[in-house]
């Protein structure tokens, strides 16, 4: 091992990585570690937004919507901002755009980046050049983004699902709404060609030996997610596309008046938006299947079967989409055959969940950091998919629609399930990346911060929404006013804990224990090659037995 | 690559300047469009000029990299895996090009039979002459880029190089046709949701007929510049595949905004 170690790092020749380095580089490891940070970054934005959110919904009444607040003040000159009335809206829509298309998908296409590749035991991805566009294009999607901020009538407020008339030229007349759809376009277009570059280098790559079936399962969960994100996005694009140009082109596509239809767009964009949500969790699982295998020193429980339920759920996936608009008055028929098709989908869901248990029985459990992540994963993601399939019901989604119940639901499907999987995915491969330990201690007090407040946060929306607390509202009744406030503080303390992580991450880069080849004594490809590995990942093609 | 023998045939590039750049382009074009949409429309305009012609210098000077890359490696007997890694790339390209239509056929449906009569009686319909010959056009250029590709492969290059002009002429032919069509069109994009549609469809397929007439003067260029041999053409077959998509696409848009609802 040692002497592999040597032999590599002798061929990493130590170069200085200026801003030019990381513009024009192709290699997967760089990309997805810029792909990382970036993400990183989005998410304290996406997190801030949500602080805000929280701070407005702490007490009845307004606390900081149509108020002007003095962040300094040198008696000569003072820094003061106002919300306006919409601010609020804004920001539940932005911290919703953010946390989805800037931190989650590229947190978990950052991770597939750097580790798929050497899972899989090729030197790159199939069109590095191409790798390289995905990421840089996410720069200017996220100034235009930012940028709408600042532009007369702010942001988007109409919420992430952008749903006409509200977004019509006549309601939303600023230039939000249209920054937000061209931002989406070069995210989407990322999204495609990121994609394509995940199905070649997957189905093209793998050494000799590295049969379709022998891939580590977050190979394939990348595979299955790519396949979504190839067929989903470009409808999006088609959606926004069509919203652009009622917006400023007169056309009618969900304008009633011209013989539009406003539904129209809602099947569209939730034809791409449910999908998505397995965009987000996908490699989520593969990541958790990856970390439980790995730390319950046993194979994967149930190996065929994991991929096919990923691929029954990906399949699925793309036929449920009207359980978000049942209240909208369709057809019966239709909502009982968009509610079983829902429903189905915790078949293979639970499959997964009972692989997963079934892996960890009678393993030798190892409970570092992501092995707690990925447990945390497992049970609250639980919670999260079973109030999925509560929602799935027609008559319970005509009471629960636009209630707190579906906040709690989606917070414990991309919170519990994406954010925690995303965090056991950082910690169990930062070792791999960046060659060095990161510090135990304080890892294991983030996860029981994280998983102390994220429940603290997202459990009392639950009760909320079954009381009736509507989403997406700054007022609300004094009856809600107890639970909103352990949800604020929880939340206030979920962001705050963040830090922990970045400082952990940072400090131990440098300075942490050196992690050698394979600390946890894992089994896939990437383990097998020094940590960080060389710039092409293998000196010689590996030959999977 | 740091100076021991790869063991393997895949195609790892040397860093590139010509991503970020048709990424500033595209981000330049975007901004403009917000500008030119709901601020200034100078400045919208020239930042969608500037924008277009960063993102059209920056892909040229991609694909003349690429290009090079393929002279240097040779016309014969390439590494399958690269062969490969390009097919299957063209053809999700494609996929996802067709679910990009497929969002705007679906909504054509949705639209179709949510009208209570479609046409909209206040819409004078175009004539389906131009558009018959358009399909006419369209599916005897399918069959020049066909007899060009089996020239080709046949060892005769005169021919191809014959019939791969004479399909893109076709392509120029019917953008030509359907500019006319545009100018004489008693209805626009603004006539209800049947301008809407009819316009988005055709516009987007037409400008698909665009790029496929680009990419198949490139293969002619090619062509005549000496560019691949009997077994190993992989750029031709990428774009007599898109041309095909083309293809297949207006057939559905002939049948069912033209002639079907009539
Ligand atoms: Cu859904």
């Amino acid at each position: 091992m040692s002497h592999t170690a040597v032999a590599n790092n002798a061929h990493t020749s130590p170069k200085k990585k200026g801003f030019l380095y990381y513009l024009t580089t192709v290699n997967h490891k760089d990309i997805g570690a810029m792909y990382l940070v970036t993400a990183l970054a989005f998410f304290f934005i996406g997190g801030l937004m949500a602080m805000f959110i929280r701070a407005e919904l702490m007490a009845e009444g307004y606390q900081l919507v149509g108020q002007t607040i003095t962040l300094m003040d040198l008696g000569f000159w003072q820094w003061k901002v106002s919300f306006g009335p919409d601010f609020f809206n804004q920001m539940t829509a932005m911290h919703a755009t953010f946390m989805i298309f800037f931190a989650i998908i590229p947190a978990l296409l950052g991770l597939g980046n750097y580790v798929v590749p050497i899972m899989i035991g090729s030197p790159d991805m199939a069109f590095p050049r191409l790798n390289n566009w995905s990421f840089w294009i996410l720069p200017f999607a996220g100034m235009l983004m930012l940028g709408s901020f600042l532009v007369p009538g702010g942001a988007n407020a109409a919420g992430w699902t952008v749903y006409p008339p509200l977004t019509n030229a006549q309601y939303s007349p600023g230039a939000g709404i249209d920054m937000w759809i061209l931002a989406v376009h070069l995210a989407g277009a990322s999204s495609i060609l990121g994609a394509i570059n995940f199905i070649v280098t997957i189905l093209n790559m793998r050494a000799p030996g590295m049969t379709l079936f022998k891939m580590p399962m977050f190979s394939w969960s990348m595979l299955i997610t790519a396949w979504l994100q190839l067929v989903a996005t470009p409808v999006l694009a088609g959606a926004v596309t069509m919203l652009l140009t009622d917006r400023n082109f007169g056309t009618s596509f969900f304008n009633m008046a011209g013989g539009g239809d406003p539904v129209l767009f809602q099947h569209i964009f939730w034809f791409y938006s449910h999908p998505a949500v397995y965009i987000m969790i996908l490699p989520a699982f593969g990541i958790i299947s990856q970390v439980i295998e790995t730390f319950s020193r046993k194979p994967l429980f149930g190996y065929a079967t994991m991929v096919w339920a990923m691929a029954g759920i990906a399949i699925l996936g793309c036929l449920v989409w009207a359980h978000h608009m049942f209240t909208v008055g369709m057809d019966p028929r239709a909502q009982i055959v968009f509610m079983f098709m829902t429903m189905f989908i915790a078949v293979p869901t639970g499959i997964k969940i009972f692989n997963w248990l079934a892996t960890m029985w009678q393993g030798t459990l190892d409970f570092t950091v992501p092995m707690k992540y990925a447990i945390a994963f497992v049970g609250m993601f639980t919670i999260g998919g079973l109030s999925g399939v509560m929602l799935a019901i027609p008559p319970i989604d005509y009471a629960m629609h636009d209630t707190y119940f579906v906040v709690a639901h989606i917070h414990y499907v991309l919170f519990a399930g994406s954010f925690l999987g995303i965090m056991a995915g950082i910690y169990y491969w930062f070792p791999k990346i960046t060659g060095r330990m990161y510090n135990e201690k304080w890892g294991n007090i983030h996860f029981w911060l994280t998983f102390i407040f994220s429940n603290l946060t997202f459990f009392p929306m639950h009760f909320l929404g079954l009381m009736g607390m509507p989403r997406r509202i700054p007022n609300y009744h004094p009856m809600y006013t107890d639970l909103n406030l352990i949800a604020s503080i929880g939340s206030f303390a979920l962001g705050a804990v963040q830090i922990i992580l970045v400082i952990n991450f940072f400090y131990s880069k440098k300075h942490g224990k050196p992690a050698g080849d394979n600390p946890w004594g894992a089994k896939t490809l990437e383990w097998s090659v020094s940590s960080p590995p060389p710039e092409h990942n293998f000196e010689k093609m590996p030959v999977v037995k | 690559m740091a100076g021991h023998k790869q063991d393997h045939d895949f195609y790892i590039p040397n860093s590139s300047i010509w991503p970020p750049v048709t990424c500033l382009g595209a981000g330049l074009f975007m901004f403009g469009m917000v500008s030119l949409l709901k601020f200034s429309s100078f400045a919208g305009k020239s930042l969608i000029v500037l924008g277009l012609l960063v993102l059209v210098f920056g892909m040229v000077q991609w694909f003349r990299v690429l290009i090079a890359e393929s002279r240097a490696r040779g016309f014969v007997n390439p590494p399958r895996v690269l062969d490969l890694a390009n097919r299957y790339g063209m053809v999700f390209f494609i996929v996802s090009e067709l679910m990009f239509f497929a969002g705007f056929f679906a909504a054509y449906f949705y639209i179709y039979g949510f009208n209570l009569e479609w046409p909209p009686s206040n819409i004078e319909t175009l004539a389906a002459h131009l558009p018959a010959i358009n399909t006419l056009i369209l599916l005897t250029s399918g069959v020049t880029i066909t007899w060009s590709h089996h020239a080709l492969i046949k060892g005769n290059r005169a021919e191809a190089r014959k019939f791969m002009f004479a399909t893109w002429l076709l392509g120029v032919v019917f953008l030509l046709f359907q500019a006319y069509e545009y100018a004489h069109a008693a209805f626009s994009i603004d006539s209800g949701a049947y301008g809407s549609t009819f316009y988005m469809l055709t516009g987007f397929h037409g400008f698909h007929v665009f790029v496929g007439t680009v990419m198949l003067m490139v293969a002619h260029a090619r062509l005549n510049r000496g560019d691949f041999t009997k077994e190993n053409h992989f750029y031709f077959e990428a774009a007599a595949w898109y041309w095909h998509f083309v293809d297949v696409v207006w057939v559905g848009l002939f049948l069912f905004v033209y002639i079907i609802p009539s």
